[in-house]
């Protein structure tokens, strides 16, 4: 369970960057998450409504859209989803594939502001 | 008051991606071929390492930092082997980060290590999320823990660079399904690179320790360490 403090990171840099941009509140914190990041989508939001109390952003939402895993299809040689997060192989033509391209994100993408 | 949308694409992560980097950094400019090791409570990390600092320290230089909740057990044991050993008490923390890293690095002589291990705290979810700056992450099964544990912990056994089946000496008195476990790898991490050691006995320390340092060799080659 380290979700809290993934959490606080995210109000962290959420703080930063709406100070930069001299916002007033923040209303909604928008992340990619994908699931070779090592946090739990479910586990982030109850943390998240935990971490956020007595801070600057007591009032922000968070979004979370989800990033499916893409390999690098040996085959196909183009980017393609796997067919689950327990087969790495290609949906498309059931190739095995190591190389991933997508699916590690952590990322804070956007923030809504007043 | 008008509600606006301003963009931000910032890792969440990015202190300590910025700290790994860093490290790695420091790592290739003084030739020392970082490992971390990670498994579950239990899997025999500690034996492990310790068998492999008293097999290396005869000709390579090697330390090793070990971190853990509670207790300094750990690096007492590993100390035995003569090497510079340290331990990271994280309290409640259930993984490694980079900054710990760094400061229990603090005095030592980088140029002066050929090896550096990390043992991660046990636990195959949260270390996966944070990069310790190593040129290879090593994660560790038993045969005592079942086959599917890489379908169960599918993130951690994709992200780590080389697996080890260990107690490989109990294989048989647990009924150990060899084709199982190689099979629930390679569906989570096509073509992994997978060595069957036991500790105890020392059977695979040999192919082990060759693939450890040919590693190094190789990066020194190239350049990159």
């Amino acid at each position: 369970m380290h979700e809290l403090s993934i959490a606080l990171s995210i109000l962290d840099v959420a703080a930063e960057e709406a100070a930069k941009r001299s916002a007033v509140r923040v209303c909604a914190v928008h992340l990619k998450l994908g699931p070779l990041s090592g946090v739990i989508k479910q586990a982030l939001l109850s943390a998240f409504e935990m971490a956020r109390e007595n801070s600057s952003l007591a009032q922000a939402e968070l979004i979370v859209e989800e990033v499916p895993v893409r390999i690098l299809c040996p085959r196909c040689r183009v980017e393609r989803p796997i067919v689950s997060i327990q087969e790495f192989v290609c949906a498309e033509c059931g190739a095995a594939s190591a190389q991933v391209t997508r699916g590690r994100e952590l990322e804070v993408v956007a923030l809504e502001v007043e | 008051m008008k509600t606006r949308i301003i963009e931000v694409r910032q890792q969440v992560l990015k202190q300590n991606d910025v700290t790994a980097r860093a490290l790695r950094q420091r790592f290739q400019d003084a030739g020392v071929f970082v490992v971390s090791l990670v498994s579950s409570p239990g899997a025999g990390k500690t034996t492990f390492l310790e068998k492999t600092l008293a097999r290396l320290s005869g000709d390579c230089r090697v330390a090793a930092l070990v971190g853990d909740l509670a207790t300094d057990n750990d690096a007492r044991r590993l100390a035995h082997s003569g090497a510079p050993v340290r331990q990271i008490t994280t309290g409640a923390i259930c993984h490694l980060e980079a900054s710990m890293v760094e400061s229990a690095l603090a005095d030592w002589e980088l140029g002066r290590i050929d090896f550096l291990f990390i043992e991660n705290v046990g636990n195959l979810v949260c270390p996966a999320s944070y990069d310790l700056g190593e040129g290879m992450r090593l994660v560790l099964m038993s045969v005592t823990e079942g086959e599917d544990k890489p379908l169960k912990y599918p993130t951690i056994f994709n992200t780590a660079d080389l697996a080890l089946i260990t107690k490989i000496d109990l294989a048989y008195a647990v009924d150990f399904k060899r084709q199982q476990a190689y099979r629930s790898l390679h569906h989570v991490r096509p073509g992994m690179t997978t060595l069957e050691v036991s500790a105890k006995t020392g059977a695979g320390m040999e192919n082990w320790l060759d693939l450890l340092k040919e590693s190094r060799k190789s990066l020194l080659a190239a350049g990159s360490l």
